[in-house]
C-alpha cells in the first residue's frame, strides 16, 4: 500500500510517502487511520484531531468505512483550501 | 451531444482572454460565454514584499477530480465548451490562479455552471495553500465552512 502526504501532514510526519504492508486486521479507511497513528508519535501528532483528516483511496475522496487494502494508493491531506477564511 | 470539457493543470499562466476567442471561435451555436478569474489576494493581510502563496496540489487526484467536477457541469447545463484552468506552485498577490469557462447557446445556462464549476471547485479539488509573509511567516491556510455552504445549493 502507498500512502502519500499532504500539506501539514506531510510537515508534522515528516514524510511525502511511504509503502506500508496492511495488518490483515485492517480492512476499512477508518482502521487504517487508527493503525497509522500507532505507527509513531509522529503520525500520532499529525492524525491527533481526524477532523481535519481526509482520506483518499486510488485519488477518489473516501469515507470512514471505503475499503483499503495493499494495492490501493492511500492520500492523507487536510481540507482543500478553496479560499482564504 | 454532451461537449468534451477540458482540463489543465499547470505551473505557468494563463491568457484568460486567448482561452475565451479559443473556445468560441468558430462554433455558431454559442450566444453566451461566462468566465470566471480567481486571483491571488493579499497574502497575510499585507501586500509586503516577499509574500507569496505556495499551492501544493495531488497529481493525478487533482486531474480526475476536476474532470468529475466539469464532467458534471456539462450534463446538467447544455454547454458547448466548459474549460478549467488551474495553477500550482509559487504565487504572488495578483497572480491568476484559476480560469473557468462555461460557454452555451444562452446566457442562464452559462452563468450558472460557470458558478456550479467555482463552488464545487472550492470543496473538491485538492489543492492546499501555504502562505508565507515577508516578515518570514508560514502558515497553511485553513479550509473554509462558508464553501461547504455555497456548494450545497447546487444539491437539488
Amino acid at each position: 500500500m502507498r500512502v502519500l502526504y499532504f500539506a501539514w501532514l506531510r510537515e508534522r510526519i515528516g514524510l511525502a510517502e511511504e509503502s506500508l504492508n496492511l495488518p490483515q486486521d485492517v480492512t476499512t479507511v477508518a482502521g487504517m487511520l487508527q493503525w497509522l497513528r500507532g505507527r509513531s508519535d509522529r503520525h500520532m501528532a499529525a492524525l491527533a484531531n481526524l477532523n481535519v483528516v481526509r482520506v483518499a483511496v486510488n485519488q477518489d475522496f473516501a469515507r470512514p468505512e471505503t475499503p483499503v487494502s495493499d494495492r490501493d494508493e492511500i492520500a492523507l491531506f487536510p481540507p482543500v483550501t478553496g479560499g482564504k477564511p | 451531444m454532451t461537449c468534451q470539457p477540458e482540463i489543465r493543470v499547470q505551473r505557468d499562466d494563463f491568457d484568460p482572454g486567448a482561452e475565451l476567442q479559443r473556445l468560441t471561435a468558430g462554433n455558431p451555436r454559442i450566444g453566451a460565454a461566462v468566465s470566471f478569474v480567481g486571483l491571488v489576494r493579499d497574502i497575510g493581510g499585507s501586500h509586503g514584499a516577499g509574500a507569496s502563496m505556495t499551492l501544493e496540489h495531488y497529481p493525478g487526484m487533482t486531474e480526475r477530480q476536476l474532470m468529475a467536477i466539469a464532467a458534471q457541469a456539462v450534463e446538467r447545463w447544455p454547454l458547448e465548451a466548459c474549460l478549467v484552468v488551474h495553477r500550482f506552485g509559487r504565487l504572488e498577490a495578483g497572480d491568476r490562479i484559476v480560469l473557468t469557462i462555461a460557454a452555451s447557446a444562452h446566457r442562464q445556462a452559462a452563468f450558472e455552471a460557470c458558478s456550479f464549476l467555482m463552488d464545487w471547485l472550492k470543496t473538491q479539488a485538492p489543492f492546499w495553500k501555504l502562505e508565507e509573509t515577508g516578515d518570514g511567516r508560514r502558515e497553511w491556510v485553513e479550509a473554509r465552512a462558508g464553501d461547504d455552504v455555497a456548494v450545497a445549493r447546487w444539491k437539488s
